[in-house]
């Protein structure tokens, strides 16, 4: 980020609790089913001004999703917490064949996605939740770049029928929207023109990727960011439209590199005859799990840092 | 529809004839676990037990029937047909590309069914967050269920045209009991339990065989009965054969207003057709032709 915005910074997670009780004032028929982390995920934000629509099932992940299932079948809107390692990871089988191969109205919102979940470590550290989500049919992929985008991708879920994945993050991200920034799904946002290298991230990484963009002009290198908000369905036409013109890729993100964001782009352009021999690199989890430490050691660590995303940048123009 | 006894026993004899049919013709699928809950089937939804509209499937104030044990899902087909919801001929489809009668219960193509199932251990869950949902008077007070907006519209009349209390639609259930090894039902119990949802009734297909061979053998449940109770459930027995005792065990839990109810209906394998009763080895296979000719002659004595 630029030194003159000064941005407020927020954790997506608290997203949560805020759109869940802003749903229920405009009259949504919202629900939240957690799994004994309701201040974690900051679902007891509902409970405080609705106590019988925050339904915690106590430390039962598996039941948590088919609860909200069960839910959404009486007509609820049913969004579902715990952290992501346990909300995506532990109930994949629940998520789906019950939820996505019956095309219920359940939005996976777990909180504590990514390595920036710190010192919990890798236990707790969730790098491969994108690629879960992302290949069930009838799922819905939205990540987030910070506390703004997050109320945006909530909405979105709680008013697309059907299953929505909204990856949250424990830690506190730069303010990279305003309030009025609408988002869509299928929607990527083009953050910063540039000529020279496309730097396509999602989530944390979007941030760092404004940083590496002000680093790359020291090379004379002009890089375009996008934010990639929506992995699932992907803005097809924003991102090959944009590395036609600069003619080389890097996708970010805090998320293995396997599966998630970077395979998604990789797919997109190896399907598209002319763009498949552009150069890419992928930032992200190389294929291990995450470690205890704090969220700028890990993102040093991990060369997920904006340095780690301008060096992988000068690798590809 | 009042409660007639025989009625229901001729139903239960042809539901399980065309479960025969149907995996007879499928050529694969599973007889075994299909036939053991034909009786418990017939009792729900023709033995004035399930409330339900035929011509409306997906009317708000009906009782729901989830089917845990997807793999049973001939017997749900057989008992569908029945009620004039599939054709009797398209039973002949199960398990073909294009049929709506899936290996498995698909929600999204087939009305009647009120949820995907399939991956066992998930539908007592499933059943619970749906009577939460739909409004549990008790548990809608003590722990703070749902009060549905318009239950019981068009029912809250007694014959006399005096308003009553409207009754929240319950919840039936129906689990395997090999399917009790899977740790997520007791999750559920727990919850179910917990939250007194008294619109919530299992019911549990308790034929004592797996696909590896007997519970006992290849992991013992103990008592069903001393783990639900343990889990703060009412328990019921009945007879799964026994057409009037299953009526009377749901009839019974109707005045069971503390909490969820289950009935373990204790069943025999294959029940029906001698040459599957108690037999392992028809749980996930096909009768051949002569084999279909054999059973569903037997089924015919049985019609008597």
């Amino acid at each position: 980020m630029s030194e003159k915005t000064a941005p407020a910074k927020a954790a997506t997670r608290a997203a949560l609790g805020d759109s869940l009780v802003e749903l229920l004032h405009e009259g949504v028929d919202v629900v939240a089913v957690d799994a004994d982390l309701s201040g974690s995920t900051t679902m007891a934000k509902l409970g405080s001004v609705a106590p019988e629509r925050l339904i915690n099932v106590g430390i039962a992940e598996q039941n948590m999703i088919d609860v909200a299932a069960g839910l959404s079948l009486a007509g609820k809107v049913a969004f579902t917490g715990s952290f992501a390692v346990f909300g995506t990871g532990r109930v994949y089988d629940q998520i789906r064949n019950t939820v996505c191969y019956a095309n219920l109205n359940v939005k996976i919102s777990p909180t504590h996605a990514g390595i920036s979940v710190g010192p919990d470590g890798g236990s707790h550290q969730m790098i491969e939740d994108i690629a879960l989500m992302r290949v069930l049919p009838n799922m819905r992929v939205l990540v987030p770049a910070d506390y703004a985008s997050a109320r945006q991708a909530l909405r979105l879920a709680a008013f697309t029928p059907g299953p929505v994945y909204v990856r949250l993050g424990r830690a506190a991200l730069p303010q990279i929207y305003d309030e009025q920034q609408r988002f869509a799904l299928g929607n990527a946002l083009l953050l910063r023109p540039g000529t020279d290298v496309t730097l396509i991230a999602c989530g944390a990484e979007v941030a760092e990727a404004l940083t590496a963009a002000e680093l790359l002009l020291q090379h004379d290198v002009h890089a375009e960011v996008i934010d990639a908000f929506s992995i699932k369905p992907l803005d097809a036409s924003t991102i090959l439209q944009s590395v036609a013109r600069t003619g080389a890729v890097v996708s970010c993100e805090e998320h293995s590199v396997i599966g998630g964001l970077g395979s998604a782009i990789a797919e997109l352009l190896a399907e598209n005859p002319g763009l498949a021999k552009r150069p890419l690199a992928r930032v992200g989890v190389q294929d291990r799990f995450g470690t205890s430490g704090n969220t700028p050691e890990l993102f040093a660590e991990y060369r997920l840092d904006g340095e780690a995303i301008a060096q992988a940048a000068l690798s590809v123009v | 529809m009042a409660f007639d006894e025989q009625a229901v026993r001729l139903r239960a004899c042809r539901i399980r004839k065309s479960i025969i049919e149907m995996i007879g013709a499928a050529g694969s699928g599973h007889p075994g676990g299909s036939l053991s809950a034909a009786d418990i089937l017939a009792t729900l939804y023709f033995g004035d037990v399930l409330r339900y509209d035929a011509d409306r499937p997906d009317w708000p104030d009906r009782d729901r029937f989830i089917l845990s044990k997807g793999h049973a899902a001939p017997v749900l087909y057989a008992t569908l047909a029945e009620m004039g919801l599939i054709p009797h001929d398209e039973l002949l489809t199960l398990r073909r590309l294009g049929s709506r009668l899936q290996g498995h219960p698909d929600s999204r193509k087939l009305p009647g069914v009120e949820v995907s199932t399939g991956s066992l251990g998930q539908g007592l869950s499933i059943a619970a967050g749906l009577a939460l949902g739909l409004g549990s008077a008790e548990a809608g007070a003590a722990a703070g269920g749902f009060v549905p907006a318009e239950a019981g519209a068009g029912l809250g009349e007694a014959a006399s045209g005096t308003p009553v209390a409207p009754q929240p639609p319950t919840v039936y259930v129906l689990l395997g009991d090999g399917e009790l090894q899977e740790g997520q039902v007791w999750e559920a119990a727990m919850f179910a339990a917990h939250r007194r949802l008294n619109n919530l009734v299992a019911i549990i297909d308790n034929n004592g065989l797996q696909i590896d061979g007997r519970l006992e053998e290849v992991v013992g449940l103990g008592s069903i009965e001393a783990k639900f109770k343990a889990f703060n459930w009412q328990v019921l027995q009945a007879d799964g054969h026994d057409i009037a005792a299953l009526k009377a065990a749901f009839t019974s839990t109707a005045k069971l207003q503390a909490g969820p109810v289950v009935i373990i209906a204790k069943t025999v394998k294959g029940k029906g057709v001698n040459f599957m009763e108690g037999q392992c080895g028809w749980h996930g296979k096909a009768p051949s032709v002569e084999q279909c000719a054999q059973a569903l002659s037997g089924l015919a004595d049985g019609d008597e």
